[in-house]
């Protein structure tokens, strides 16, 4: 199937929609994203300049297929500099397939502060003065009161992290997903893009009605009926936060230690008793992982309260949590309400006041920069840091609003400043696979390639095995993502699944061509993050990794860039296997 | 006289066990209507008073002798035993009267072959949800 893409020039307030059958061997997501950022980035430039272009691609089996509920975005990071790729959920692949659109690409600023308001007739610039300023739930919920196809359609807004040009502004997606990290939020602000909405009425008949229920069966079967995903539904992703502390791999103070002897009221256990009050769904996705808490605050006698939702999930409990030696549930809630509600990233957010937290301590920093006196377990301290890093009253927040590593350039504390290749790091201490797979990562994410998941299936050193394992998974993982199926059901969708799917609905593929589009894209992506700069020789790990004992063994540093070097030469040798007088 | 079982509807036992996953629109849409748009469900998952409130889900309520039935100028809709109606195809005429006619907005249109999407109280989508949110009973 030919592609649908839709280019936006935000400056002249133009759209226009190109079948791009030159692109149609990309399938969807990463694969399609990848070229398409590579037509349109500009290497050279500044990831803010008005011209970079912010890019959303569907997959052919988004919304028809249980589970596969998300869209890709790729656009050059404000964050690291380099490749930015995010993934969000919620009802946006929906909308889009409604829109009758495979991709997206905005290009250019828009004078003032607009909505995009796009369906299957092209795309409204409206008018966004009167939401810019507000948060991220009060300008959804006063989108969503708009007249429209209220269950169909998708409102994408960002927080005034965005419009401040917060370098890790997020974007929240229908209240409860996000494009979080690397900065895409940010990104929309600097192009006065306050929100996106998307709805559609584009049909699409069902082909072979036979085959697509007989797939679609025993996918929605293995989904529903046996325990692959149940740990997403149960507990949820919070589950890990018992796990990991028991096994000694949650991160705690900094990373300072990797076990927190007070976290018994932040598990997923104590949320799922005392706070949860629902779970929701992606669109067309059974297991509803979306976890939703009750945060009830007094604000006055006689029995004032008030209450909020929140959603949670591992990532943020560790980030807001753990890492800050936060050990009340509610705080944590308190926290995660803070940085949802300026559109800011949580783990980023978690990272970089841990790393203030401990530079404070040891005397880096004084609370006449900080204005507060941060410690860890005292939320009121990083409540006020939020808000700074926000507003950016002085030099320092400034600073801070460009993330950790800009901060530990100027003042120091690169050894305990939890980065990796720029990005604040995800919530395990696991050992090696962790370390090395964020680090290589095409996003410098955990999801990447499930390193942290190696360090526990592998009790050796073994860094062959480390290495290849690494490089399997995110190729696998691409293959995944250019489907744009939730990776929660990676181990429901494997290549023969993936195929009978796609086969279905009339797309015929080998698994040979399916393995070539993960592989492919992996390799794609890796050449464009290096002619935007990046290097693996440049990678750096905080000394505090060796430091703090990972799964109760410590890791050693000379070890670790050892296996780095491995990983280098790998990929050298699949680079130069790929480049054949055949090619 | 042997006597006839009365026929069961759609009915909604469990709404607050909805995660909004959409099963039952994409069952509806495809397996009846042939068409991967969850726009040609009849059964419509959304949230009401914005995303902090709650899901809801509007259906057919089966009534008997509906006000939808009395306002079909070409009989397409006539009255199902149980509760709900009874849609042949070939007699609409897109006009959407049904539409306006159903108060609680429980019918849908399809702008692609211009007829009304009513219920057609079939339980393919009570089959495909994964909570147990709607049930086919009799009345």
């Amino acid at each position: 199937m030919d592609p649908e893409i839709m280019y936006i020039d935000l400056e002249k307030g133009t759209h226009k929609i190109d079948r791009r059958g030159d692109l149609s061997s990309y399938l969807g997501g990463v694969a399609l994203a990848t070229e398409l950022l590579k037509e349109n980035c500009l290497i050279e430039e500044d990831p803010l300049v008005n011209n970079q272009p912010v890019i959303f691609t569907k997959g052919p089996l988004n919304t028809i297929f249980p589970v596969v509920t998300k869209v890709c975005s790729m656009f050059t990071s404000p964050l690291t500099g380099e490749l930015g790729e995010s993934y969000g959920g919620m009802r946006l692949a929906m909308a889009m397939a409604l829109a009758g659109l495979d991709g997206i690409v905005i290009k250019g600023r828009r004078g003032a502060p607009c909505i995009l308001h796009i369906d299957d007739k092209g795309v409204r610039f409206l008018d966004a003065k009167s939401l810019w300023g507000l948060d991220t739930d009060e300008t959804t919920r006063l989108l969503h009161d708009q007249e429209g196809k209220r269950g169909l359609r998708s409102i994408m807004v960002i927080g005034d992290g965005g419009e401040k040009g917060v370098k890790f502004a997020n974007v929240t997606i229908d209240s409860y997903r996000h494009f979080g990290r690397l900065g895409l939020g940010c990104l929309l602000g600097s192009k006065n893009i306050k929100a996106i909405i998307v709805e559609g009425a584009r049909g699409r008949e069902v082909d072979n009605l036979k085959e697509y229920k007989r797939v679609y069966k025993e996918i929605a079967k293995r989904v529903i009926d046996t325990d692959v995903m149940e740990k997403y539904h149960g507990i949820g992703t919070s589950i890990n936060i018992k796990a990991l502390n028991e096994m000694g791999g949650l991160p705690t103070f900094n990373f300072q230690k990797s076990q927190f002897n007070r976290c018994s009221r932040i598990t997923g256990e104590y949320f799922a008793k005392k706070h949860l009050i629902k779970k929701l769904a992606c669109s067309g996705c059974p297991i509803g992982c979306i976890h939703i808490a009750i945060r009830r605050k007094k604000f006055g006698e006689p029995h004032e309260y008030h209450s909020t939702a929140v959603a949670y999930d591992h990532e943020l409990i560790y980030s807001l949590g753990s890492m800050l030696g936060i050990a009340r549930g509610e705080e944590v809630l308190e926290l995660i309400e803070a940085v949802e509600k300026k559109g800011l990233d949580a783990i980023t957010s978690g990272v970089l006041m841990a790393w203030i937290t401990e530079a404070y301590q040891r005397g880096l920093l004084d609370a006449k920069m900080l204005l507060t006196t941060p410690a860890f377990g005292k939320k009121e301290g990083y409540l006020k840091i939020i808000e700074n890093i926000v507003i950016q009253p002085n030099e320092f927040y400034k600073r801070a609003a460009e993330g950790t590593h800009s901060l530990t350039s100027h003042y120091g504390g690169q050894d305990y400043g939890m980065v990796l290749a720029k990005n604040e790091v995800a919530g395990y201490h696991t050992g090696y696979g962790n370390l090395l797979g964020q680090a290589v990562g095409a996003r410098h994410s955990h999801l990447d390639n499930g390193g942290y998941s190696i360090d526990q299936e592998i009790n050796s050193l073994d860094s062959k095995e480390i290495v290849k394992k690494l490089i399997q998974e995110e190729i696998e993982r691409n293959l995944l993502n250019s489907l744009v199926i939730c990776l929660f059901a990676r181990k429901v969708y494997d290549f023969d699944t993936i195929k009978n799917a796609l086969n279905s609905i009339g797309i015929k593929i080998s698994k040979e061509e399916l393995h070539e589009i993960g592989l492919r894209t992996f390799l794609e992506k890796m050449i464009l993050k290096e002619r935007m700069g990046f290097s693996y020789k440049d990678i750096t790990f905080p000394k505090r990794f060796f430091e703090t004992e990972a799964l109760f063994k410590a890791l050693d540093e000379e070890n670790a860039y050892e296996i780095l070097n491995e990983y280098i030469e790998e990929i050298h040798r699949i680079k130069l296997s790929r480049i054949s007088p055949l090619d | 006289m042997e006597e006839t079982r009365p026929q069961k509807i759609l009915q909604i036992k469990n709404l607050a066990q909805c995660i909004g996953c959409y099963s039952c629109m994409i069952a509806c849409s495809t397996l009846v209507h042939r068409d991967f748009s969850l726009l040609k469900s009849a059964i419509r998952v959304k949230a009401s008073g914005g995303y902090q409130g709650r899901v809801v889900i509007d259906i057919c309520r089966g009534c008997q002798d509906g006000q939808c039935v009395e306002a079909c100028p070409t009989n397409a809709l006539t009255s199902r035993d149980g509760g709900g109606v009874l849609f042949h195809q070939d007699k609409c005429n897109g006009c959407k009267k049904c539409i306006d006619a159903c108060l609680i907005s429980a019918i849908a249109y399809d702008k692609d072959h211009k007829r009304a999407i009513p219920c057609l109280q079939c339980g393919l989508c009570v089959e495909s949800c994964p909570h147990q949110v709607i049930k086919m009973e009799v009345r």
